[in-house]
């Protein structure tokens, strides 16, 4: 074909809602030389955009989720191709209506109107519902029914219009052109080849929905996400939906105890589950739009696994009962192994972008902020950390993982699902060297990604007593909870206690330009003496949090990168992405190499001073310093680093050693604390209560891009001479003066309900409130929620910390917290620390 | 009415269909299944014909134990029995099926009383022999027409419409009889929910049939060249009118 195009500036793969969505988004921020291609015909080129229901229910639990829903429900809305049909999420057991109680609270953080309907409610806006088999309904008039196709042709057209956009249907990629550099070890891409000819680009997007993975796969890379089955069957003509004269004339229904939906589509119902059994299909088993009975994502239909889905549906809607099948598939959509998208540009190659796993219900949101981060490096329209695809580890990226995480992750799509819920399968893929030593203690292991964490040890019940510790009143807010975490915490105080750090991350950075590289990523000076870290912000060009880390300054030329598990994926690939080019700086992942224990507490001191003759006072060891020293474990010499910090308000320190040594290290800690009350202490202290009583804020929680070091309290002084990413912002940020925010610790003041239980909040972003009841919000739109919340055993008080306008960020401030649906007195406490406010203990 | 109708199952392809590497079948790797449409066509007449004249409908079917299938299907539909006859293969060749179905039809005529109507597919959505409906009637020495879309019941005998250039042929067959019915005859119905839920719990009797190989054996699949058509866009909006015109007139649709 002639006018095929031999190079573009983008190159974006598929025309789904996504794609069309990316293009248009690309135009208007001025990209040019733009092409789209697609295996399939337009408008409806065959993936699951063709085949969604296309509704839209705005609450999520999640942020990242419901704002960006909410935020491409309005994209629909401004093109005139949505409806708001109103949506019910009915109960049929207490539980769920628990869960519904829940989602109240979510609907009022992100100040989405909703009700909730006694059964008798439900009928009166569905008046072919069996009111008999459910207890009630949250309802929300602003769900929405939309056009995805024409949404997709509509930004499709703009990007052609504004910008030219070149557009190529029945286009099949047939491998992703790549070459190596700029630095050893990276890649980059520079085209695609198709079946109408080759294009070379300096930017490839692969936004082709459950195909994203094979086409990653051709360049090296991979999206971790998984074809999976959806059964859908339409269902009809039925007379009361016919009447309507409308697509969609009464509200849907999800059916959230039987997995089901229920949508009217004309005269017809669509019955849509997530109650079948898991199906998944490698893309390989997916057939071209030649050889599909209906199309490629519309997979024949396996009656056997709809049936019970059927029978609960008849339940609920009598009159489906007998109404003719018409349409039935089995319609795949995309799952991950968290849940979450894979947005962003792929780890393995430069250039090389993925929008992917994006259902249609995000699809616009999502790809502006695809978009966005192409144009700005970072998204603007919110953070997006849980959607980044940098956030996956080597280990999450098997096949064995995505689709273990895909089967069980099914049928949770309208579960019920806990904040601290933890998976089944696939556990025990990153674990420290002292496992089987925790296992024996009877941990509980929470997994962080894919490392296993204690959070508390079994082995500590006997603290439950002492402390005279009590569960709560509530199964909800017990489980995955334990007193014995509160027995470790008063322990630690009163003691001292051991935490495995060996999930931190931990890289470096050397080379002659090592230090001068490291200082361009952090607001705070690198260039400390040897032996001294830091604690730093990193930013990104806007002046938002991208980390918070330490950096320590190792050598002359080298600087070592600790960061938290959750952030390591993301952190690392930071790093790498900006490498000078010159052969200055090589980094190196040596989190397999070192193992870190925290040794904290009053007693911390007495313990290691058993086996060290080294000065560990503030002398011989200053806070923020690290030394080495050799301890002596039951007679063998073992070489650590003792990094002077505290992430739990007591004195102590992180000890580094290299893996092999952690278990030397282990025991002979234990002894030496054996009558210093030394107890092994999980990750309920050091990442929950220890951290909360301290104020100190966590990346993804009270640190997200939307924020800048001054409105979360991490402003120094002065800024640095040296330049760093997102310089530029932060000081025009310093320049407009007082933050409009801040970071407050707040408590509970009374934890009973309208029962008389007490509860607690779980940090699942439960809106904060105005003594009056209303939300908070900032002149940016940003919301004030519970970003972390949990027990401050030693202030007697529960903690929960939130971002506040300055003139409420004051101690006194009476606020309230709303938790399942009901109200809370809390109270500003804080804007740093609640507990040793003057970090007396820190450095004693 | 005593009915019986033959089907078979058949994979339901798209536009393009490959074929298995020996070329002896359908590669059928990720397609579904269903009934072959005219036997479809076939199940829904014999319904229609048992709720206005009563009786009952029996579906019969050789092939695949999977095909067990296809017969839920015909009784989410309607019918009332449903008869495998399980063979290890996915179909026999036209005489060996075509014994095997008279045997059966035989053995259950003894058991429960002659048929009145056998209605079969005019031909397999799949293997397309034209052969298994006539040689079953054949064998069983009853009448039989082919290529039927239109049936009317009345004492003793069947009126069979079969169509043709500019009309129909008109058949007024002596009962018991054997029609091959084409698609178009009717419009089948969709299974209901309730319907496909009832078909689950609906028995499936099989009956056991030895026959000999017959003389027909397949050489090997092949697909026929493609016919690439050529798609001209004459233009989009109310610019592409006048180029719409000229094709017309040029197709002397216009004067």
């Amino acid at each position: 074909m002639s006018d095929f195009p031999e190079r573009a500036n983008v190159v974006v793969i598929g025309a789904g809602i996504v794609g069309n969505c990316l293009v248009g988004h690309l135009a208007r921020l001025g990209w040019t030389d733009l092409v789209l291609i697609d295996k399939g015909p337009l408008p409806n080129p065959g993936g699951s955009t063709g085949h969604a229901s296309n509704f839209i229910f705005p609450v999520d639990h999640n942020k990242e989720m419901a704002l960006l829903g909410e935020q491409s429900a309005d994209q629909f809305r401004d093109m005139d191709l949505s409806v708001d049909s109103g949506g019910i999420e009915v109960a049929r057991t207490e539980e769920r209506m628990r869960e519904l109680d829940r989602r109240m609270t979510s609907a009022k953080a992100w100040g989405i109107e909703a009700h909730l309907l006694t059964p008798a409610g439900v009928k009166e806006l569905v008046p072919f519902i069996n009111e008999d088999v459910i207890l009630g309904g949250f309802y929300c008039p602003t769900v929405s029914v939309v056009d995805s196709l024409e949404t997709g042709t509509t930004m499709r057209k703009e990007a052609i219009e504004k910008v030219g956009c070149q557009v190529f249907a029945s286009t099949e990629v047939l491998d992703i052109l790549t070459e190596d550099g700029p630095n050893p070890g990276d890649r980059t891409v520079t085209g695609v080849v198709t079946d109408k000819g080759t294009i070379e680009a300096e930017y490839v997007v692969i936004a082709c929905g459950v195909w994203s993975n094979r086409i990653a796969n051709m360049a090296g890379a991979t999206i971790p996400l998984v074809p999976t089955v959806h059964q859908m069957a339409d269902v009809g003509p039925m007379d009361i939906l016919a009447e309507t004269n409308n697509e969609i004339g009464y509200p849907i229904v999800r059916d959230m105890d039987t997995f089901c939906y229920e949508r009217q589509s004309a005269g017809s119902m669509e019955v849509g589950s997530y109650g079948h059994r898991p199906i998944l299909h490698h893309p390989d088993e997916i057939p071209s739009n030649e050889e599909a009975a209906l199309s490629p994502t519309e997979m024949p239909f396996t009656p056997d696994d709809f049936d019970e889905q059927m029978e609960t549906a008849i339940e609920l809607m009598d009159m489906l009962g007998d109404a003719e099948i018409k349409y039935a598939i089995n319609g795949l959509l995309s799952l991950t192994p968290d849940g979450m998208p894979c947005l962003g540009e792929t780890v393995e190659v430069r250039n090389l972008w993925s929008a992917a796993a994006v259902w249609v219900k995000e699809g616009p949101g999502m790809a502006q902020v695809v978009a966005e981060w192409m144009t700005y490096g970072y998204p603007r329209v919110i953070d997006v950390h849980g959607a980044d695809i940098a956030r996956f580890y080597p280990s999450e990226c098997t096949e064995d993982h995505i689709w273990s995480r895909a089967e069980e992750s099914f049928n949770k799509v309208y579960g019920i699902v806990h904040p601290q819920e933890q998976w089944e399968g696939r556990r025990n893929l990153e674990v420290g060297p002292y496992f089987s030593r925790q296992e024996e203690l009877g941990a509980m292991f929470f997994q962080a990604r894919s490392w296993e964490r204690p959070q508390w040890f079994g082995s500590n019940a006997d603290l439950v007593d002492r402390y005279g510790l009590e569960e709560r009143a509530v199964e909800w807010d017990n489980r995955w909870w334990s007193p014995i975490t509160i027995g470790e915490h008063l322990n630690l105080r009163e003691n001292c206690g051991v935490v495995d750090l060996s999930s931190f991350q931990i890289y470096e950075l050397e080379g002659p330009g090592a230090v001068e590289y490291a200082d361009y990523l952090a607001v705070n000076k690198v260039d400390v003496p040897v032996g001294r870290s830091i604690y730093t912000p990193w930013l990104n060009d806007d002046g938002g949090f991208h980390s918070d880390l330490t950096m320590m300054r190792m050598a002359e030329d080298r600087v070592r990168i600790v960061t938290g598990v959750f952030d390591g994926g993301r952190d690392s690939f930071w790093v790498r992405r900006r490498l000078p080019t010159d052969g200055s700086v090589s980094f190196r992942d040596i989190t397999r190499d070192l193992t870190t224990l925290g040794l904290w507490g009053p007693n911390a001191p007495d313990v290691l001073s058993q086996m060290t003759d080294h000065d560990l006072g503030q002398d011989g060891s200053p806070y923020g310093s690290i030394i080495d020293v050799d301890l002596n474990c039951g007679g063998t010499t073992v070489p650590v680093s003792l990094f002077r910090i505290s992430y739990v308000g007591d004195t102590g320190w992180e000890i580094y050693t290299d893996w092999e040594n952690g278990p030397a290290l282990w025991d002979s800690l234990m002894l030496a604390g054996a009558d210093l009350g030394i107890r092994p202490t999980g990750g309920g202290v050091y990442g929950s209560s220890g951290r909360l009583e301290k104020g100190y804020r966590l990346m993804g929680a009270e640190l997200e891009s939307e924020y800048n070091p001054l409105e979360v309290g991490l402003a120094r002084p002065k800024v640095k001479a040296a330049d760093f990413i997102g310089k530029e912002a932060y000081l025009a940020a310093r320049g407009r003066g007082e933050p409009e925010i801040a970071v407050c610790t707040l408590t509970v003041e009374d934890h009973a309900d309208g029962q008389g239980r007490l509860r607690y909040m779980q940090g699942g972003n439960e809106p904060i409130l105005t003594p009056d009841g209303d939300r908070i919000v900032d002149s940016h739109g940003r919301i004030s929620r519970v970003t972390s919340a949990g027990p401050g055993p030693s202030v007697d008080r529960f903690l929960l910390m939130t971002h506040l306008p300055t003139e409420l960020a004051t101690p006194g401030t009476d606020l309230q917290v709303m938790y399942m649906n009901e109200l809370y007195p809390v109270k500003v406490a804080s804007t740093g620390a609640v507990f040793d406010p003057d970090d007396s203990r820190l450095k004693g | 009415m005593r009915i019986l109708v033959c089907v078979k199952r058949v994979p339901a392809p798209g536009a393009k269909i490959n074929i298995a590497a020996d070329g002896q079948a359908v590669d059928t790797a990720h397609l579904g299944f269903t009934t072959s449409p005219h036997e479809e066509c076939a199940v829904e007449e014999a319904v229609r014909i048992t709720e206005a004249h009563g009786g009952e409908v029996t579906v019969l079917t050789l092939g695949p134990v999977e095909a067990e299938e296809q017969l839920r299907y015909a009784a989410s539909v309607g019918a009332h029995k449903l008869v495998l006859v399980p063979i290890e293969e996915t179909d026999w060749d036209p005489q060996r099926t075509a014994a095997a179905l008279t045997a059966t039809i035989s053995g259950i005529e003894a058991d429960d009383g002659a048929f009145d109507l056998l209605l079969f597919g005019n031909e397999s959505a799949d293997a397309g022999g034209f052969q298994v409906g006539v040689r079953v009637a054949y064998a069983l020495g009853r009448p039989v027409v082919n290529g039927i879309k239109g049936i009317d019941i009345a004492d003793g005998s069947v009126t069979a419409r079969r169509e043709i250039d500019g009309g129909f042929e008109v058949y007024e067959v002596p009962t018991p009889a054997v029609l091959g019915v084409k698609e178009g005859i009717n419009l089948p119905r969709y299974p209901t929910m309730k319907g496909r839920l009832a078909s689950k719990k609906a028995e499936v009797a099989t009956a056991g049939q030895l026959a000999d190989v017959g003389g027909q054996e397949r050489v090997r699949l092949h697909r026929p060249v493609e016919q690439i058509s050529e798609t001209i866009i004459l233009g989009e909006g109310p610019e592409a009118a006048a180029a719409v015109v000229d094709v017309l007139e040029e197709l002397g649709v216009l004067a």
